[in-house]
């Protein structure tokens, strides 16, 4: 079995929505598309959009951390907008485990986005049918591009590398090794939806000096009855170098 | 959760459709076994079910307003195996069906004898009545079902959405039904309005029972489950838009918690409290005009229920939303 999915690394996330650009204009003028924009250039401009990144300020100041977090459909293993839809437009692929809307099949019945507890889901008011990230499942698989152009668009906009995408089913796969081995986890995994993305956390990397490595107790200059020499003593070093 | 007017309407509308017809076949059972003065009148019948289709039309029409393709409403019946929705958008045209069928048994007078239970005749529209209202208690629980199958907008996650909607549904049902028998059959107005009482009564108590359970609600999600990090103060800085979304239109009912409050007291003031105390002023003073304003104030009471019932909800991802 395959799930394809993208592994977001929050300890290297600036928050600068390349991947929200990225992706709605790849996905606008896509098969995905239109990703309709309403107001885009007055007073509250409102769209559709697969991606957005959101800031969160951690603590209180002055003890405070800014952490931006990339949301996107999390393509869950156990579903919940799809066994809800009522017309099948709603699917999950077996074969890559990518969840998708089927536009021609959705009634715009907005069910499916009040299932997911992500808010991934949002409705197209121009097309008036539920749009969601499809893991640019029109890029990934397609032949006429070079091998490594085949990721989401969102993933080869990233300049600091926070999305990685792969096969989360396969273990030997690079997001396996990161989820195993750089902490992944799941968002709110009380819901048991599984999502196949995963979060990599804030990693501060920290040098643990001990007291001891400093001030060594074994130092030969501390031992007893050693006093220490005057400063204008003329050492056996200091003289060889004279 | 943002309340849509189109599915207050047809969650409200249906439920009176159904619990009229439930109260139609009560009345012919009572007829039956003579609880009641006997209304042997086909065109009672008929006319009631005429009423209940009136209803259910409505309700209908309604839905549709939810849907952003309505033309494709067909293909909504599809995935009944594991759509509560698919499977009441089935539930309610057979019972709409049904109830057609009783309304022209009763209409055309085909109605025949088709066993003898003791002294009983049981009688066709008998029969089809009590399967319309099998399927109306079908479309009861999938309607319901649809709000309490999600199980983390914990607010509707409970058995007590279904009963309400069972309750409430028959609650202004048996109080249309009483409105209609003043008019059209006095012998009935009585046990009519008796079980409009009674279940007004008891849908109140079940409704009080699900405020009280979803004001000790405590969330399963939280920030931190929300984006991973342990920490105790999160504050959203930026929400991924600037004039809002689908996120933050959909899920918000945008409204004060003062008014939120406001639409509580006033709905349990008027879907149950003055209709109980209307329908027994005019059961006993039998002046029509208090039944008719019984049944209008509760079902004005029922809108804003059904308002709240949405308003109230609070959906997960309002945590990825703080700053609306």
């Amino acid at each position: 079995m395959t799930q394809l999915a993208l592994i977001i690394d929050l300890n290297v996330c600036v928050g600068c929505s390349a991947c929200v650009t990225s992706c709605k204009e790849w996905n606008t003028s896509g098969e995905a598309g239109p990703m309709t924009d309403f107001n885009a250039y007055s007073k509250d401009p409102t769209g559709t959009f697969f991606n957005r990144v959101q800031s969160f300020e951690v603590g209180e100041y002055p003890n405070t951390e800014v952490v931006h977090f990339p949301k996107s459909c999390l393509h869950c293993e156990e579903p919940p907008c799809v066994p809800v839809c009522p017309t099948g437009a709603s699917y999950k692929r077996k074969e890559d485990g990518i969840v998708l809307v089927d536009y021609d099949k959705c009634v715009g019945c907005k069910y499916c986005s009040w299932a997911c507890p992500y808010g991934a889901r949002e409705i197209d008011e121009n097309q008036k049918v539920m749009k969601k990230c499809t893991l640019c499942v029109d890029r990934v698989y397609d032949m006429s591009l070079p091998e490594d152009r085949r990721k989401p668009a969102c993933v080869l906009a990233c300049p600091t590398s926070a999305r990685i995408f792969g096969d989360v089913h396969d273990e030997h796969s690079e997001v396996s090794r990161l989820i195993r081995e750089e902490g992944g986890y799941q968002l709110m995994p009380e819901w048991g939806t599984r999502p196949a993305n995963h979060y990599l956390p804030r990693r501060k990397v920290k040098i643990d000096i001990q007291d001891e490595a400093l001030d060594r107790v074994e130092n030969p200059l501390k031992g007893e009855n050693f006093t220490k020499p005057a400063d204008d003593d003329v050492t056996l070093e200091d003289s060889s170098w004279i | 959760m943002h309340p849509a007017f189109s599915v207050i309407f047809l969650t409200t509308l249906l439920g009176i459709a159904q619990g009229l017809f439930t109260a139609l076949i009560t009345a012919q059972v009572y007829t039956l076994v003579e609880l009641v003065p006997v209304e042997k009148s086909h065109e009672f019948y008929a006319v009631g079910t005429l009423i209940v289709i009136i209803f259910v039309a409505l309700a209908l029409f309604a839905s549709f307003f939810h849907l952003g393709r309505p033309e494709r409403a067909w293909r909504t019946v599809s995935q009944w195996k594991t759509s509560w929705l698919s499977r009441e958008v089935i539930a309610l045209p057979s019972f709409g069906a049904v109830a057609f069928i009783y309304g022209v048994i009763q209409w055309f007078g085909l109605d025949m004898e088709v066993l003898k239970l003791g002294q009983y005749s049981i009688s066709l529209s008998l029969l089809v009545g009590l399967w319309g209202v099998v399927l109306s208690f079908v479309l009861f629980i999938c309607t319901g079902m649809i709000y309490t199958c999600i199980r983390f907008l914990q607010e509707w996650s409970t058995p007590l959405t279904v009963i309400n909607f069972i309750l409430l549904g028959l609650a202004s049902g048996f109080t249309v039904a009483t409105v209609y028998a003043v008019y059209t059959a006095p012998g009935l107005v009585n046990m009519f309005g008796g079980w409009a009482i009674f279940f007004t009564v008891v849908g109140a108590l079940t409704r009080i029972s699900s405020l009280i359970r979803n004001s000790r609600i405590k969330p399963k999600s939280t920030p931190t489950s929300a984006i991973g990090v342990r920490h105790s103060k999160i504050k959203q800085t930026a929400q991924g838009a600037m004039g809002g979304s689908y996120n933050t239109r959909e899920y918000f009912h945008g409204q004060s918690k003062n008014f939120l409050s406001l639409v509580k007291w006033s709905f349990l003031a008027l879907a149950f409290l003055l209709p109980i105390a209307l329908l027994t002023t005019g059961l006993i003073t039998k002046v029509a005009v208090i039944v008719v304003a019984a049944a209008v104030i509760q079902y004005v009471g029922l809108l804003l229920e059904r308002w709240f019932f949405f308003a109230q909800a609070n959906h997960p991802q309002n945590i990825y939303y703080q700053a609306t």
